[in-house]
């Protein structure tokens, strides 16, 4: 689906702060930012909300620990005990490490996963940018327009009068 | 508008603005090689050649082809991999440790570092796969079930944990790696001029755009991933210890090793951080980037940790003694003295005594003192590793069975065929991925370089830093504030 896209470039991450501000303020929804890398301040304007992740990492590093005490106490325990260096089967210091390693393991690649879940993240062919200048030097606020694109003008003075030091309309497909 | 504190030398110098940034880092990636690099790069892939046929011989005919003997059971396999996988540590150390301890220096040289890591960890592996005699059933080491029975590997060998250890370790580091270098490969990607270019650095992109969710969330797991690396790296080297501490061995058998390994490994890795950034920053003309205060903070690591090792050694030698263990006294005294005491005080020369040289603030902010510093460190804890391993194997409890060991030309091939195989994943690296984080810079440039906003500085600072006047100000356009 083709949609319109106001595109408001910013210079400087001081004054695309400031016009977020200002923006929504006006009652525009902004669509998204784009960066050429992380501006702090900015969730707070956008009104991103804090990230479940660090819950996430806990459950994936507490499952990592559990199937770790699980598989090893199983393994020497239960299913083919043994005795090594007189140690008991269920010699629990000697199974900390491996547990450690795996908590690890698991806490990372499970965050790894989901942020590239939540961030819609895959390798791809083609990658549709508003605006190349993004990821270089430029900061880019994308509003979305309606199939007129009729409030474009106002859109252009509105960021304009907030620092813009440019605004483009575009046309995206599928995005 | 050029800002520069008095107090605070500056991270990047040049004045560059964020599109500078872009360029320079970039320009390596887009130019074609240039004639040191292509240089460098046969030289390395000689060395691989020789990797493969040391590799072939010891798969082919068995480890017989190694120096190693009944008394002398690993030597210098041992030795390399505990090296290896010591170099490896600095990159993890920059890129978690620094971050959480919001060191903003890391930026510029956390990338190079980790790639670093990876590579030497790779190295590393080789060594305990060959080792085996017979790789092709290295998966043995995994918790399967014995195909021949009902077994299952032993949870309580130190051996294992290295396993478990090193993997984890391979994997964490590369994925935090890859993460951080996604929105780099966006930079590429969205200047790249051909269709190959821009086809894998789309691949390799996996879509970044840099929108400000993906921003917040990205922070999010870096943190996450420090967090979770830097007890890594501290259990990664005291595991490898552990394989020498739990055994019974005259020498090995020391509560201090993993504190010991540890501080050691990071010595190590910043000397070839150190050595790798020298000629980077050459090379790619990164001086900029990577100053002579990234050298001399670096030198400042290398020194205390270098302190470190060398108490460690003089404890070593006192609990020798204060144990009032005959073999372990024995062992400590035969190090120093026996037939390896070359091995010995080279170690000694090379680790404790030149990284004191790093106190002259002439040595610390000199490029050529510094680079052959970190070359001399680099031997010096080879030598550690091998005087560990070899002098307390050489003579155990049994007069009888004691041994000499020299290396055969394999397992010095071995060796010098590593080193081909980390320099070509280095080179291969640098050419075709940014050598320096762009979009971590980008964010520390206010710094050094601020050229000021562009809009209405005025109301814009009344507006930025007291939340609490919002709408007092009569300059500011709008100041309504619907989401605090």
């Amino acid at each position: 689906m083709t949609k319109q896209y106001a595109l408001g470039i910013f210079d400087d991450e001081d004054v695309l702060l400031h016009a977020v501000e200002n923006v929504r303020a006006a009652g525009v929804k902004i669509y998204d930012v784009f960066s050429p890398y992380p501006v702090h301040g900015i969730d707070d304007a956008l009104g991103i909300e804090r990230s479940r992740l660090p819950i996430a990492a806990f459950f994936f590093g507490l499952t990592g620990l559990s199937f770790a005490l699980w598989m090893q106490i199983y393994m020497l325990g239960v299913d083919w005990p043994m005795i090594i260096g007189g140690k008991p089967h269920i010699s629990l210091p000697a199974f900390v490490p491996v547990a450690f390693e795996l908590t690890v393991f698991f806490t990372c690649h499970g965050m790894a996963l989901t942020f590239f879940t939540i961030t819609g993240l895959y390798p791809r062919f083609k990658v549709p940018v508003m605006d190349v200048r993004a990821t270089d030097d430029k900061f880019v606020m994308a509003i979305e327009l309606d199939e007129t694109g009729s409030q474009f003008s106002r859109l252009t003075q509105l960021l304009r009068d907030n620092g813009a030091s440019e605004v483009n309309q575009k046309e995206m497909t599928n995005n | 508008m050029q800002h520069v504190s008095s107090l605070r030398e500056p991270l990047v110098t040049g004045g560059k603005t964020l599109h500078d940034v872009t360029q320079d880092i970039c320009y390596q990636v887009e130019a074609k090689p240039n004639l040191r690099w292509m240089a460098a790069l046969s030289v390395a892939l000689f060395f691989l050649g020789v990797f493969f046929y040391s590799v072939y011989r010891t798969v082919w005919y068995g480890i017989g082809e190694w120096g190693l003997n009944k008394t002398v059971n690993w030597a210098w396999d041992i030795t390399n991999f505990v090296w290896w996988v010591g170099i490896g540590h600095a990159g993890t150390l920059i890129s978690a440790v620094l971050l959480l301890f919001r060191q903003k220096w890391r930026s510029s040289i956390n990338r190079a570092a980790e790639a670093m890591t990876i590579f030497a960890v790779i190295c590393a592996a080789m060594f305990p796969v060959l080792h085996m005699g017979r790789p092709w059933l290295a998966f043995w080491v995994f918790p399967l079930q014995n195909t021949f029975g009902s077994l299952w590997a032993n949870f309580n060998s130190p051996l294992l944990w290295d396993v478990f250890a090193i993997s984890t370790y391979f994997t964490v580091s590369l994925v935090f790696w890859y993460i951080g270098l996604i929105p780099d490969f966006a930079s590429i990607r969205d200047r790249a001029k051909g269709p190959i270019a821009r086809f894998s650095y789309s691949m390799l992109s996996f879509g970044w755009k840099g929108s400000a969710k993906a921003w917040s969330r990205y922070e999010t797991v870096s943190l996450i991933l420090a967090g979770v690396s830097t007890p890594l790296v501290l259990s990664v080297h005291t595991i490898v210890s552990m394989d020498f501490a739990t055994s019974v061995v005259p020498g090995w058998h020391t509560t201090i090793f993993p504190p010991y390994f540890v501080a050691g490994a990071i010595f190590s890795g910043f000397a070839m951080v150190l050595t790798l950034m020298l000629i980077t920053r050459v090379v790619f003309r990164l001086e900029d980037y990577i100053t002579l205060e990234h050298i001399a903070l670096m030198n400042k690591i290398m020194m205390v940790t270098g302190s470190i090792v060398g108490v460690a050694y003089i404890t070593e030698f006192f609990i020798a003694w204060y144990s009032q263990v005959e073999f372990e006294g024995y062992a400590f005294i035969n190090r120093a003295t026996g037939p390896y005491w070359w091995a010995y005080w080279s170690m000694m020369t090379c680790n404790v005594i030149t990284p004191q040289l790093v106190w002259l603030r002439r040595v610390r902010y000199s490029i050529g003192l510094t680079f052959v510093l970190s070359i001399i460190v680099n031997i010096g804890m080879w030598f550690e590793r091998f005087v560990i391993i070899v002098t307390s194997l050489h003579r155990d409890y049994l007069p009888s069975s004691w041994a000499m060991f020299s290396p055969s030309i394999i397992d010095i091939g071995l060796y010098l065929g590593t080193l081909g195989l980390f320099f070509t994943l280095f080179l291969l690296f640098a050419k075709f991925f940014p050598v320096i984080n762009m979009a971590e810079v980008k964010t520390i440039l206010k710094y050094t370089g601020d050229n000021g906003p562009t809009y209405n500085p005025k109301a814009h600072a009344a507006h930025a830093h007291h939340p609490a006047t919002h709408g007092a100000p009569a300059s500011a356009p709008v100041t309504h504030n619907q989401h605090d």
